[in-house]
């Protein structure tokens, strides 16, 4: 197959996804290098998850021999896999979905690993932990924090899903938000847009194009008002049907939405990183602070405009030199903050086209969320108000491995342990919320489910935690999309969810 | 997890199962649990039910299919249909993780179960290359649970019109035995819902027909002398220059939706795509509208929904959760699950409900309230415009004169042509009477739907 012949091929077979984030974010999947810890079939299902889109290259470290219970719920062992190392047999069934993908395995337990050679996860883009043992886990989190890897921690525990993002601080230029207000402009119309429109001779128009632009900005009611009374009238007084009057009457409420700078890219400009550009200042603070300088002079007090409109009915002619209009003025903003990044030359189209969406992610340090004083109290408590609430899985999962640390082995493993593990779990519980001075309540029927999971690890939940926390390691990659910040609990009983920042 | 010893070697007992296989699953039937359904009681029998007996039907192979097909077998169920009428595309491969690139062209159902059963020691999947129309009760009938990963939400709704042929009422009342639940799942780019119906008595798809977005489709007026968009250039190319230059029918019809005898456009000819490509470019120079891509031309033209690997794993995952008491046991507090990961992760759950004059699901009569002089293209009209009806192509019949008249078909072009007259008529002209029952079939539903013909003044 020719070079050309291949790139058609990749094309199409990743034309549906290409058509989410783009031939660019393509680019920044291929050239990623990710680590699994753990080839558990939560590991191995997020791995399907991104070897299928095309990742650049994995590697997993795996230090376990594969046993039969691993074959009965992981889909890339088979039953001639047992007794070989779990990081090689697992490799093997995941590196032939897709051939574009370079697969490499490490037999290794992490813990030794990190002990004599910590630097060696200091090459990844992103390195994903599952079913990992906190003290293991912590030990990475310190690794990975200090060498600026981000980090995802995943873990499918009976029916309960848990994700924790570990990332110092990742920047979004391409949000892609849902439901964005467009940015019209009309209450401060820029000068081309008002030559533009007061060049419309209403009155002495064609019946056909009969319509009227907001002159100044009043009550939304009164101006829809204004709108009514504009459509023209027949010789008898009645309003003639003006498909474009009644689409701005609907519009009223969207369209004239006062052009303000949102909070999330007003708390950007007032950050340290913004403040004090140095020549080692990441490519985004500087541009950043290129549009910020923008705001203050060029800009008088705007963002740069961002250049689209929305569809809207009018004869095409109309329709394009009216979008023409905003075009040109959106490309001399990016002009303009160019020259404020002159100094360092970096590209700019498309943070001004995304002004309005920049979005900064900071997830702290595992350390920080378990150190007695920097513990989120305050969040852990209120959400514990509901004591159904996700967050008393949470503090179950963080309960279940203090019992591991105790006895070297999860609750409830064999049938003959439930009962006398409920008991030891229900103490790790109490000296768990002691030792953080969380006065909460933990209903004992929770205490005995997670006994009762006996740390299994269905195939379904962990399915369910491979899709998602492979499509956060996606946005991640490609800086596009924002990622969840920074604990995510899925409840596969009741089929919940929640999000806590811990 | 911590483990005892294990074996080195498989021992592969004469079920075909090893040591520990099913650890993970037996957790949840063989342990009680203070969250399980009040009528659970743990034993080893129900592993030993799902393994033998449990009759699973999967509906598609596609992106949710693959991943349904992967999580059944891996929770134990062994006796697995799945019906697929489509064959293996490149633009597949990104999720549809069964199939490989020497699979183009082959029937998604028959390679997706070859690589279950091949990998899943065990598992027996069945294929059916085929239609979901091509079966009869007598095939659904069999099945203790049935899961849908479809890409259409016709097809969806003839499932479900299949499901409600199956319920028996004794004396009015429901016999349950007779319920057959339905598991329904769709994604579409980073977005997911996945329900659960219980035919007859939890809401049907029917019922809530109105929370399916409705499809974009552009006015005539801005497609034939207004385009603005690119894509307003695409459908031009598309729906009027097309028809003009590959069949012999005048356009005016082709506006009709009426079939055309000639070379139809084929989404997956690249010649074909081309071809509008290149007429989609001339029009918006014309207007000098920029933005004509190949890959937009083939999105407009194929109506092409973005998809990953991700959404539908997360889908496919909540499903057997979804599954009555078949797996762990547990009662999910809402029937219908939306899933959305654009910003951060969203799940959401609520309880749909019956409609209580659902056409598909109430048993209720339906009414058609209409004039004797209105024609018949206006009751066409309704049939397929009203939000809880959208009928696709709906076939009207009447009892004339003790005859069972055709008043309009559309399927069949030769019937189609012969009926044509009548859409102008008036129902008064067809001879139709106050009180008349009409017979409408439709791609819909697999029954015809009786409606009571009611003359307004």
């Amino acid at each position: 197959m020719t070079m050309a012949d291949h790139k058609t091929n990749k094309d199409q077979r990743y034309d549906r996804q290409l058509r989410l984030w783009g031939d660019h974010g393509q680019e920044a999947l291929e050239n990623a290098h990710v680590c699994l810890v753990n080839a558990a079939a939560s590991g191995t299902e997020i791995l399907k998850n991104l070897v299928l889109p095309g990742i650049g290259a994995f590697t997993i470290v795996d230090g376990h021999r594969v046993s039969g219970e691993d074959v009965g719920n992981n889909f890339f062992l088979s039953s001639d896999s047992v007794g070989k190392n779990r990081a090689q047999a697992t490799t093997e069934l995941l590196q032939e979905l897709n051939t574009d993908v370079s697969g490499n395995f490490v037999e290794e337990n992490p813990d030794r690993l990190l002990d004599n050679d910590p630097e060696f996860f200091h090459r990844f883009s992103l390195v994903i932990a599952v079913q990992l043992e906190e003290s293991t886990c912590l030990r990475l989190g310190s690794v990975l924090w200090n060498a600026a890897v981000p980090f995802l921690v995943c873990r499918t525990y009976g029916l309960v899903g848990y994700m924790r993002l570990v990332v110092r601080e990742h920047t979004v230029v391409e949000s892609h938000p849902d439901n964005a207000l467009e940015d019209l402009r009309l209450d401060q119309p820029f000068p081309e847009l008002t030559n533009h429109i007061t060049s419309y001779d209403l009155d002495n128009m064609e019946k056909k194009h009969d319509f009227q632009l907001p002159r100044n900005y009043k009550e939304k009611e009164a101006f829809r008002q204004l709108l009514r009374e504009g459509i023209r009238k027949n010789e008898n007084g009645t309003p003639e049907e003006e498909e474009n009057f009644d689409e701005a009457i609907k519009n009223v409420n969207t369209a004239l939405n006062p052009s303000k700078i949102p909070t999330a890219v007003e708390d950007l400009f007032n950050a340290e990183q913004c403040e004090n550009i140095t020549s080692q200042s990441p490519a985004f603070w500087v541009m950043v602070r290129a549009v910020r300088d923008f705001v203050q002079a060029e800009g008088r007090g705007s963002l740069p405009v961002r250049g689209t409109i929305p569809d809207m009915i009018a004869d095409s002619d109309k329709f394009i030199s009216l979008q023409n209009v905003y075009r040109e003025r959106a490309l001399q903003d990016a002009a303009a903050v160019s020259r404020h990044v002159e100094s360092h030359l970096q590209a700019v189209g498309k943070v001004c086209k995304n002004a309005a969406f920049l979005r900064v992610v900071h997830c702290r340090a595992l350390v920080e969320e378990y150190g007695v004083d920097t513990v989120h109290k305050d969040e852990i408590t209120s959400c514990m108000d509901n004591p159904d609430s996700e967050m008393v899985l949470y503090l179950m999962l963080r309960s279940v491995d203090c019992f591991y640390q105790q006895h070297s082995r999860y609750p409830g493993v064999y049938n003959y342990q439930v009962e006398d593990d409920i008991v030891r779990l229900k103490l790790c519980v109490h000296s768990l919320l002691q030792e953080y001075g969380l006065t909460v309540n933990v209903k004992d029927d929770y205490v005995h489910e997670f006994c009762r999971y006996g740390a299994a690890e269905p195939h379904t939940v962990a399915a369910f935690m491979g899709g998602a926390a492979a499509q956060e390691a996606i946005k991640l990659i490609t800086h596009q999309f924002v990622p969840f910040n920074n604990t995510f609990i899925y409840n596969a009983m009741a089929q919940t969810s929640a999000t806590f920042q811990l | 997890m911590a483990d005892g010893e294990e074996p080195m070697a498989l021992d592969v007992g004469s079920s075909g199962d090893w040591d520990g296989r099913w650890r993970h699953v037996q957790k949840f039937l063989e342990r009680s649990g203070p969250f399980t359904h009040p009528d659970f009681e743990p034993s080893e029998e129900t592993l030993q039910f799902l393994l033998e007996t449990c009759k699973i039907l999967v509906i598609g192979a596609g992106g949710l299919g693959c991943e349904l097909l992967k999580n059944l077998a891996l929770s134990g169920f062994r006796h697995i249909h799945v019906v697929d009428m489509d064959t293996i595309d490149v633009s597949n491969l990104n999720r549809q993780f069964l199939f490989r690139s020497k699979d183009v062209g082959h029937p998604k159902a028959e390679v997706a179960a070859d690589f279950i059963n091949s990998r899943v020691p065990g598992c027996h999947v069945v294929p059916h290359f085929k239609k979901i129309q091509e079966f009869d009760e007598s095939f659904y009938r069999q099945f203790h649970i049935i899961v849908c990963g479809l890409d259409s939400i016709i097809a969806r709704r003839w499932m479900n019109g299949m499901l409600l042929s199956l319920l028996v009422y004794d004396d009015g009342v429901l016999d349950p035995s007779s319920i057959i639940p339905l598991i329904d799942g769709g994604t579409e780019g980073f977005k997911g819902n996945a329900r659960v119906i219980l035919p007859g008595m939890t809401a049907c798809i029917d019922c809530t027909l109105e929370l399916y977005p409705p499809q974009i489709n552009f006015p005539m007026c801005t497609i034939a002398s207004m385009p603005r968009l690119p894509e307003h250039c695409i459908e031009y190319a598309r729906i009027l220059q097309w028809p003009k230059e590959n069949t012999s029918i005048p356009s005016l019809l082709v506006l009709m939706c009426l079939p055309l005898y000639g070379v139809a456009l084929d989404g997956d000819n690249p010649e074909h795509i081309h071809w509008v490509f290149q007429k989609s470019l001339e029009r918006a120079a014309e207007f000098n509208i920029i933005g004509v891509t190949y890959r937009l031309t083939q999105g407009v033209v194929k109506r092409i929904i973005p998809a990953v690997a991700s959404t539908n794993a997360v889908i496919a995952g909540t499903v057997p959760s979804r599954e009555n008491t078949a797996l762990f046991a547990y009662v999910p507090l809402n029937n219908y699950l939306v899933f959305n990961d654009v910003d951060g992760l969203y799940t959401y759950t609520f309880e749909a409900e019956r409609k209580e004059n659902c056409s598909a699901c109430s048993q209720v009569p339906q009414k058609l309230q209409f004039p004797p002089s209105a024609k018949l293209q206006e009751v066409l009209e309704y049939l397929t415009e009203n939000a809880s009806l959208q009928m696709k192509s709906p076939a009207i019949t009447a009892t004339l004169e003790g005859k069972n008249k055709t008043l309009y078909l559309q399927t069949v072009a030769s019937i189609e042509e012969k009926t044509r007259p009548n859409l102008c008529k008036t129902l008064k002209e067809l001879g139709l009477a106050d009180g008349q029952e009409l017979a409408v079939a439709d791609v819909t539903t697999p029954q015809t739907v009786l409606f009571k013909l009611n003359f307004t003044s």
